[in-house]
Formats: structure tokens, C-alpha cells, sequence
């Protein structure tokens, strides 16, 4: 993360220059200052993501099996036999050659064959990714929703209930994401029969029904740690200088809270909340095993099982990707969010 | 004698910590005439700021005032709602001593200097904008329109000070409470805000509450200054002669510590000994341990504020010490 907040002042903000010139000079200097740390963040972007796909891939190679022993199902195969199916699956080549066609290919939206199904890697991800979208997306409005929520009103009215609410999310923080599914089954699912035990369900409503207990079980953890640090976010704001001055010039106290307190708590609450949903992404393998969720973490642990390795290289290159590219929006809005961020840094 | 704008009468203030409170203010008792200064000095933690909060109603939460404390006749601790918003808005503004956190760093100078235009004027934000172009013009910053657009971290302290200043202006308070305005500025830019307070202060004919570290600044700007120690008023002084003719000891050793501009080289060391908050003074003269001049008497019996000279002293000494407390020690009577 970048959380540099340097507040050095520039060039132009030096002591009495009232003859500074040219205002569109020093707009155009800060538009530019800003697109170059965009161009950047997406530079740095494409960097992280060529090494994790080499990483991704290379690590296949160190993984004990080799994907010929699971083809040939452990037969004896003719050497002729054994050729055909390395050269089927570009195994006859050299390493840095498979990467690269393993690569371009992926570039090109081609993830290749899977070993297991014989179908492609990209369909049958097609048909299981919305499963893992849809969870992802239900918990990170949990997150956001709740989590923002509970710390803002904690934050803005401490009292009883502010402190019976943080008192929980303290409890609540460190139950891990498997143990919340384990106990909402038991209790909403089993004993209560509210809810589906696992499955994924069809149409659109019933795999909203579906999705509600693993959504819950998944966000659980990261709604109490997002509403801690809401609210002390919030807290901290409250007694910030600027918001006693605020006060102090008779602003209606909305106002002031609005303009000054949650938009000032805002750059470590985004923040944070973008952080804990991209995390999401591996809590979501867990969850999708309990729950039995036909998603891509389900999808994956089967693939390691057998050894299916262009389905592992995909998900993984696709977890990778989606954890990289959240972070780089959060960087970017955070750089958005607070002005000192952007302008302050260097083009590095 | 007009009546005073503000009236401040035996103010006593505890603010809670860990549990239970701790005086902060102890009868407290001066008043301010409109379109006067009066300056309050005092080394760190002696009170001044409280004394400011207690005025503008910013005390921290908990804090228990006694004691008359009167706005125009009006009793700012019974001030609510509407009427409490009213007189912050209308009546009083402060002036913080540090503008680079007292400003919202994520928000524009435009932002910053047009909200209180727009939300308690009723303005529209063309009208603000031209306005808070105006403002910065009469701090002396030329270019306003620039300005408005930039972030906080983007200018100078001094620009920022000066902003904070435009930010009082558009409101033209009747009273002006500026908590050591230019204590975070370079000596140079301390000068220009001062020029510049100065100016403003006597053009709209503002009242201020001048709090500083700096005798000599307070005794230059203010027509009344009051020294305080402990969370005491130790002296009031009327008049510039305040370092030339201290009433009260503390006094004197503050003059005598500042730092000497014609002897620049042989700077007095501050004080010796430590200053004494508040909650844990001693019996009898709360300067007694770190006074020059202090007798058994001082520890035994409580000194009042009485008149003497251009204003009043809070020592059993001070008639008899008068006009000879800048030379140090003159006493054979050691401390007891
Ligand atoms: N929020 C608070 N809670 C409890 N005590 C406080 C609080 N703020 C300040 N105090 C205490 O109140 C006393 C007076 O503080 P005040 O800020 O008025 O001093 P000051 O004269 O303005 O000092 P300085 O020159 O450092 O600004 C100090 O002893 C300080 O420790
Ligand atoms: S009362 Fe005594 S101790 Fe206090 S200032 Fe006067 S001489 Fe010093
Ligand atoms: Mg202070």
C-alpha cells in the first residue's frame, strides 16, 4: 500500500509569491502529476502480473507427479504413445517454450485443455465462475454495507450499544471463516431449516437463498474487522483539529459530520474495506468447499487433486489477477480520496 | 467605562482524566471591552487555551465549568442548539495555532473558505468563491483565484495562517480568539501575520483574545495583558509596560527569561524548576516553589488578586517587591 501521507508542500505553495503566474501551468502540472501515477500503478500492475505468471507456472514444475503419469492413468503406454500425448499437451517442448505458448495463448483468452475433462479450461471456468463472483460480491456488500455502518454509528454515538456492538466484532474478528460456516449450518441450516445446508441452487432466487449462509460465513470475520476500524477511524476524525474548527465556525453538526468526519474517516475505511474483500478471494475457497458451492475454489481443489494442470494454472492466474487489479483500484481511489497522496509522489 | 463584550468571572474548570476530574482553571476573572485586545501569557499548560476553549464552548467532552462566563450580556455556558451555533458562526472565531492541522488537508482553501459563506450565509457558490477571492486579496494573497483551487499541503504555513484569517474575516466576528497565531510560523512570517491581524483587527474594530508565549508581542499588541500560572491569573496588566514593570514574580522571570535581542549571545535559560498544573498546586502561593522571592508567608496563606499600579498582582509581596523584581533576588530573608 502506499500510505506515504507526506504532506510536503510543492514548490508553489512557498511563503508570500503572489506573482506566481499562469494558473493553468500548475493545473496542468498536477493533472499531469497525477496521470503519471496512474500510468504507474498500471505499469507496476503488468510487472506484478508477468512475475505471478511465471511463479504460477513454474511452481507446476517443482509439484511432485508428473502430468504424464496422471494422463497415461498410470499405465504402461507405448514410448510412441507416451510421445503423442507429451506432444498433445506441448510437454515435449522446453520449459521456456511451454511457458511462452502457455502465455500467448492465455493472452489470447486461451487457457488450454483440460487433462481431466478434455473440454477447454476457459468454458469450464465460464460455468463455474458466476457461482464465485456471486458470493464474493454478496459478502463485500455485507462488508461495506454493515461493516461501514455499525463503525460509523459506534463512532459518531459511543454508548451501550456502540459498545456491546465493538465488544462482538472484537469476539467475532477471530473466527475463521470455516468455523462461522461449520456453526451457521448447524444453527440456520440444520436446527432452523431457514437455509439450504450446501448446493448452489437454480434460478435466480433460489441461488440467492443458497448463497446467503456462505456469504454470511464468509464475510462474518471482516464485517467486525472493517467496523472496528470504522470506528475508530471515525473517532480519531472527531477529534481532529480541523473538525474543533469546523465546530467552531457554527456549522450544523451534520454538516460538519458528513463533510469533514466520515469523508476524512473515509480514506482508511475504503481502504481498508477494499483490502479485507479482495482477501476475500481465498476465504472463498474455503467457503465453497464447506458449502459444496460448484464455484472456481471448489473447482480448484479438485483440479490439484487430480493433477489437472491447466485448470490450476487458470484459477490461480485468475485469483492472482483479480487480488492485483483490486488493489491497484484501491490504491488509485485512495490516491483520489486524499490529494497529498498523488502529488506529493514521485513518477517511481 | 463601556460594558464589556466579554466577561469572564471566577471560572473554574475540571476536565476528566482517568476517571476524575482535575482543575484545570481556577477562578479565572478578566473582561474585554469591544474592539479591544487583551493578551493572556503564560508558560505551556498554564491554562491559556482552556481559557479560549471555555469561550468559543470547545471544551473537550466531560469538562465542568463553574462560574460566570458572558457573551454581550448573555451567558455562553447556557447557550443551545440554534443559539450556540448562532454565536459560533456570528459572534466569536478562533484562530488556531497550528493552521496545517486546523484546516481538513482533503479538502480545497475554496472549500474551506466558502462553507461557512454558503451554509450560514446563504450565498451561492459563485458568490462564495468571489468573496473568498476578496478575502485573500485583503490577507495580501493576490492570486485567490488559484489559490481557492489548491490543497492545504500545497501552501505554506504562513499562506495557510493567512487563509485561517480570511476565514475569520468573512464572518466579522465581534470578538477574535487567536490561540498562538503565529507560534508555528518562521520569524519572518510571524511578523507579516501579525502586520496583518493587526491591520484588520483595528480596521473592522474586532475585539481578540490574544494568547501567546511572547511577553514582549503580548505587551506590543495588547491594551491589557493577564499572566497566568497554574491555571491562575498571577498578574493584569494594562498598558505596554509589562516587562519593563512586572507586578508579580512570574512575571519578572518570564521578562527575564525571554531571550534578549541586544545580548543575543548571553540568552537567560527559561525558568528554573518545572511549572506546576493546575490539579496538584500547593497550599498558600502556587509559584512559591520556583520564586526568587518567596517567604514562609507564601506557602502558608492563599494571595489574592489586588490592585497595584496599572493593575492587579496575586502576591503577599508585591507593593514591597515592586520596581525591584528585575534584579533577581534582593532579599536577605532566605526561603524558609
Ligand atoms: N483534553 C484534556 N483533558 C484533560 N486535561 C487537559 C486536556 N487538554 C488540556 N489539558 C490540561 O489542561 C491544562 C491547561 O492546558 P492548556 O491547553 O490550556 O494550556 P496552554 O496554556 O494553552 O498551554 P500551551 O502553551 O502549551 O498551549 C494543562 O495542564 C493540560 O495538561
Ligand atoms: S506570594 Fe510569595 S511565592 Fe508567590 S509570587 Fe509572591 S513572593 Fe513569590
Ligand atoms: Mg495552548
Amino acid at each position: 500500500m502506499t500510505a506515504q501521507a507526506g504532506g510536503a508542500p510543492t514548490a508553489s505553495g512557498a511563503p508570500g509569491t503572489p506573482t506566481t503566474p499562469a494558473a493553468p501551468t500548475r493545473r496542468r502540472g498536477s493533472g499531469l502529476a497525477i496521470a503519471r501515477f496512474a500510468v504507474a500503478r498500471v505499469v507496476g500492475l503488468v510487472a506484478t502480473l508477468f512475475v505471478a505468471s511465471i511463479v504460477i507456472f513454474g511452481a507446476l514444475f517443482l509439484a511432485p507427479g508428473s502430468p504424464i503419469t496422471f494422463l497415461t492413468h498410470g499405465r504402461s503406454m507405448s514410448p510412441e504413445a507416451v510421445k503423442a500425448l507429451e506432444h498433445e499437451y506441448h510437454l515435449d517442448e522446453s520449459v521456456p517454450a511451454q511457458y511462452w505458448h502457455w502465455l500467448t495463448g492465455v493472452l489470447h483468452g486461451d487457457f488450454g485443455t483440460s487433462i481431466l475433462y478434455h473440454d477447454s479450461v476457459g468454458s469450464l471456468i465460464a460455468s463455474r465462475v458466476v457461482n464465485t463472483v456471486a458470493l464474493v460480491l454478496f459478502s463485500a456488500v455485507l462488508i461495506i454495507v454493515l461493516g461501514l455502518s455499525i463503525g460509523i454509528y459506534a463512532g459518531l454515538r459511543p454508548g451501550r450499544l456502540a459498545g456491546t456492538l465493538m465488544g462482538t466484532s472484537t469476539a467475532l474478528m477471530a473466527v475463521p471463516a470455516f468455523v462461522a460456516a461449520v456453526v451457521l449450518t448447524l444453527v440456520f441450516a440444520v436446527d432452523l431449516g431457514w437455509f439450504p445446508v450446501f448446493g448452489s441452487g437454480s434460478g435466480l432466487l433460489d441461488r440467492i437463498h443458497h448463497l446467503v449462509l456462505p456469504s454470511v460465513a464468509l464475510a462474518l470475520a471482516s464485517v467486525a474487522f472493517v467496523g472496528r476500524l470504522t470506528n475508530a477511524a471515525v473517532r480519531e476524525e472527531l477529534a481532529a483539529d480541523h473538525v474543533q474548527t469546523a465546530i467552531s465556525r457554527g456549522l450544523p453538526y451534520r454538516f460538519v459530520v458528513r463533510r469533514h468526519v466520515i469523508r476524512n474517516a473515509a480514506v482508511p475505511m475504503l481502504t481498508v474495506a477494499g483490502l479485507t474483500v479482495a482477501g476475500l478471494i481465498a476465504g472463498s475457497v474455503v467457503v465453497e468447499q464447506v458449502f459444496q458451492l460448484n464455484g472456481l475454489g471448489s473447482f480448484l481443489v479438485t483440479a490439484v487433486q487430480q493433477k489437472d494442470f491447466p485448470v490450476v494454472q487458470a484459477i490461480c492466474l485468475i485469483y492472482v489477477t483479480s487480488f492485483v487489479v483490486l488493489n491497484t483500484l484501491i490504491d488509485l481511489l485512495y490516491s483520489f480520496l486524499d490529494p497529498r497522496i498523488a502529488v506529493g509522489r514521485g513518477p517511481s | 467605562m463601556t460594558t464589556p463584550l466579554l466577561q469572564v468571572e471566577a471560572l473554574n474548570i475540571a476536565l476528566p482524566v482517568d476517571g476524575e476530574l482535575r482543575t484545570v482553571l481556577h477562578d479565572v476573572s478578566f473582561s474585554l471591552e469591544p474592539g479591544r485586545t487583551v493578551g493572556l501569557v503564560g508558560e505551556s499548560g498554564s491554562g491559556k487555551s482552556m481559557t479560549a476553549r471555555a469561550v468559543a464552548r470547545l471544551l473537550p467532552p466531560g469538562a465542568r465549568v463553574r462560574g460566570r462566563l458572558e457573551f454581550d450580556g448573555a451567558s455562553i455556558v447556557d447557550l443551545r442548539g440554534e443559539a450556540l451555533r448562532r454565536y459560533r458562526a456570528g459572534d466569536v472565531s478562533m484562530i488556531f495555532q497550528d493552521p496545517r492541522s486546523a484546516i481538513n488537508p482533503v479538502r480545497r482553501i475554496g472549500d474551506f473558505l466558502t462553507e461557512a459563506l454558503r451554509i450560514n450565509g446563504g450565498m451561492s457558490s459563485r458568490a462564495a468563491g468571489a468573496r473568498a477571492v476578496e478575502l485573500l486579496a485583503e490577507v495580501g494573497i493576490a492570486d485567490g483565484a488559484r489559490r481557492l483551487r489548491q490543497y492545504p499541503h500545497e501552501l505554506s504555513g504562513g499562506l495557510l495562517q493567512r487563509v485561517m484569517i480570511a476565514a475569520t474575516l468573512a464572518v466579522r466576528p465581534r470578538l477574535i480568539l487567536a490561540d498562538e497565531p503565529t507560534t508555528a510560523l518562521d520569524v519572518s512570517t510571524q511578523a507579516e501575520v501579525m502586520a496583518i491581524l493587526g491591520r484588520l483587527r483595528a480596521e473592522y474594530g474586532m475585539a481578540m483574545l490574544f494568547i501567546t508565549h511572547d511577553l514582549d508581542l503580548a505587551a506590543a499588541v495588547c491594551d491589557e495583558t493577564i499572566v497566568m500560572y497554574a491555571g491562575s491569573v498571577v498578574e493584569q496588566h494594562r498598558g505596554a509596560s509589562l516587562h519593563e514593570d512586572p507586578l508579580h514574580p512570574y512575571t519578572a522571570a518570564l521578562a527575564q527569561a525571554r531571550p534578549d535581542i541586544d545580548r543575543a549571545t548571553r540568552r537567560l535559560p527559561a525558568i528554573p524548576g518545572y511549572p506546576t498544573t493546575a490539579y496538584e498546586v500547593p497550599p498558600g502561593c502556587a509559584f512559591a516553589p520556583r520564586c526568587p522571592h518567596a517567604v514562609a508567608a507564601c506557602t502558608t496563606q492563599e494571595p489574592q488578586l489586588v490592585p497595584i499600579g496599572d493593575g492587579h498582582s496575586r502576591c503577599i509581596r508585591a507593593e514591597e517587591l515592586r520596581g525591584r523584581m528585575l534584579t533577581g533576588p534582593s532579599t536577605t530573608e532566605g526561603v524558609a
